[in-house]
């Protein structure tokens, strides 16, 4: 009864904030931006067609970085928004969890980066044209990508329920990403060998958003790589409970 | 029936709240008042369970709001100081979403909304983006939020503010209609609504309740309860206050104003019980004064305010 009760709720919160969204200009700048963002990077930067391979490594290794600015910009607004509205005291005082109302919001956010991401696949069409990728590399990119986008997201959705400020919130998510993207980058990795004993590089390294992203997107789907992702959004989302059990009253 | 329990809230050092208790019976609507600041707001976010108290609780239909917070908020509406509302929803797209927060399947929530929506005066702006309403509206589209799943115990943070006369009245009625069946907790600071529709007030200054009475009962602790005010057609003054004053059941007379038509007095009665009209009246009469109008007092409500909560 109780879960039953829970998934309504879920749904309930997750169609109003997914609405909300797709009814303000926010979600069309965003996936403006985040198309174009993409598109500048992988074949300016990157030089995708000239690399002259049919495979996505050009494209993919760049969502991190992408995402370590978009995102942010995502989350900050799912719960500094509703403390600024004062709607807060009306989602709290509705007969639901926290973890009800954290979770709709969440999942509703993380659909909506879904969404985005499935915008790209003209790019795998175009690439399908010109050569004969591997796809289910492709695929498995696509979900790496996709749980990346889900960490992130949790980092974010944390930070924004910390504070009343939307601009807090997206700097301290940018830093705390920024950290979790780095600990896996070599020269973190390699300036740690040598004097560091080697579980400590290991750990710093397992830490790392990026180790894992780049395992998938080789496709290879590790069940250790999803159970990395998951569990960070857990605990990311535990916190963020953890925050406004505790942060009720301002 | 809402029962509040030595409630107590501290700010760091300062108590907001300090040891509150009262409770509200179904069939009551129990007005809460106090001055700015005084912590009503903070005890009924405690009582619906947005913010936890430091110490004591608030059961509600039975259920603890410290214990069992999910079944003490089922079974009560409430409206938020300045009414909270998602701007980006339109007035049935936000009462949809209630209606879902609260369990309605599809066809029981569009009866409910449509009820709703007519009972709460909205069906003009019913597809209108909340954020181009006016503030009345808003305050209306969020009490509509909380009587719609016909809560049996109620809690409004000062309900009728910003409406009109119009609306003030009808929602005035609203709330006394449904007050048969339900426990109503309503803060306000217009004392006219507190006679209007509470049965009880409850007066709380700086955390700490200091009256909690019928309002017919406060304004008897009114200087002015019991007094008598005439107004008599221009007269010599001193001889109609010296008249009065010989009458050995009033204390006091006093000129209140004077105009070229009439002299408003007020006396007072030196004992509350023994009524004093009659004997003005016909004293007055015998002297050749000529009374156009007679009242007597009930007490001001807003003086008794301002005497307890100064
Ligand atoms: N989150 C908070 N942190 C610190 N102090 C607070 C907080 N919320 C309220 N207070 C303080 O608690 C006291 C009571 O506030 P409350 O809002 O309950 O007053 P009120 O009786 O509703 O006043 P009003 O008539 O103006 O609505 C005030 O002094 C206020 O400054
Ligand atoms: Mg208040």
């Amino acid at each position: 009864m109780r879960i039953q009760d829970s998934i309504a709720n879920i749904k309930a919160i997750f169609k109003r904030e997914l609405f909300s969204y797709f009814g303000s200009p926010v979600a069309y700048v965003f996936i403006i931006i985040f198309l174009l963002l993409l598109g500048f990077f992988t074949f300016n930067i990157g030089m995708f067609f000239e690399s002259n391979q049919a495979d996505f490594r050009g494209f993919f290794d760049w969502h991190p970085w992408v995402y370590i600015f978009l995102i942010p910009a995502v989350a900050m607004r799912l719960w500094a928004e509703d403390r600024r509205l004062g709607t807060i005291e009306l989602l709290l005082t509705f007969p639901i969890t926290v973890a009800d109302a954290i979770l709709g919001k969440f999942l509703a956010a993380w659909c909506f980066l879904g969404i985005c991401l499935m915008l790209t696949f003209p790019l795998v069409f175009t690439v399908m044209y010109l050569g004969n990728p591997d796809l289910g590399v492709a695929f498995c990119a696509y979900v790496g990508s996709f749980l990346l986008a889900g960490a992130f997201l949790s980092v974010g959705i944390m930070t924004s329920s910390a504070t009343r400020s939307q601009v807090i919130s997206f700097i301290l998510s940018v830093v705390l990403c920024l950290f979790l993207i780095l600990s896996g980058y070599p020269p973190v990795l390699d300036s740690l060998y040598g004097w560091a004993p080697a579980w400590l590089v290991n750990l710093v390294s397992q830490l790392s958003f990026l180790t894992h992203f780049q395992s998938i997107t080789r496709g290879v789907l590790d069940a250790r790589d999803i159970l990395y992702y998951a569990s960070v959004m857990v605990f990311f989302l535990f916190v963020t409970g953890v925050i406004i059990q505790n942060r009720r009253t301002s | 029936m809402i029962e509040v329990k030595n409630i107590t809230k501290d700010f760091g050092k300062m108590k907001a709240v300090d040891n509150v208790s009262f409770s509200v019976e179904k069939g009551e609507i129990l007005g809460f008042l106090g001055p700015n600041g005084a912590g009503k707001s903070t005890t009924m976010r405690m009582i619906t369970g947005f913010i936890p108290p430091t110490a004591g609780t608030a059961v509600i239909g039975g259920y603890d709001i410290t214990e069992d917070s999910i079944s003490a908020r089922k079974k009560m509406g409430y409206l938020p100081e300045n009414a909270p509302v998602y701007p980006d929803m339109t007035v049935h797209g936000y009462l949809d979403f209630c209606a879902q927060i609260r369990g309605y399947g599809p066809a029981d929530r569009k009866r409910k909304i449509h009820e709703t929506i007519e009972r709460c005066f909205l069906t003009r702006v019913e597809y209108q983006n909340i954020s181009t309403l006016s503030k009345g509206y808003r305050q209306r589209v969020c009490f509509a939020q909380s009587i719609l799943h016909d809560p049996e115990y109620l809690i409004f943070d000062e309900p009728t503010d910003g409406l009109d006369p119009n609306q003030k009245h009808e929602v005035r009625l609203m709330i006394r209609e449904m007050s048969e069946k339900k426990a109503i907790l309503l803060s306000t600071h217009i004392l006219d609504e507190v006679e209007s529709v509470c049965t009880r007030a409850v007066i709380i200054a700086n955390g700490c309740i200091v009256a909690d009475d019928t309002p017919d009962n406060l304004k008897t602790r009114s200087s002015v309860h019991g007094a008598v005010c005439i107004a008599v057609a221009t007269a010599d003054e001193q001889a109609l206050i010296s008249v009065l004053r010989e009458l050995d059941c009033v204390k006091q007379a006093e000129v209140l104003e004077k105009d070229e038509k009439q002299i408003h007095v007020r006396i007072y009665p030196k004992e509350l019980k023994i009524p004093i009209a009659d004997r003005i009246m016909i004293a007055l009469r015998e002297k050749d004064f000529k009374i156009e109008s007679l009242f007597v007092e009930q007490g001001r409500l807003d003086e008794v305010f301002r005497k307890i909560t100064l």
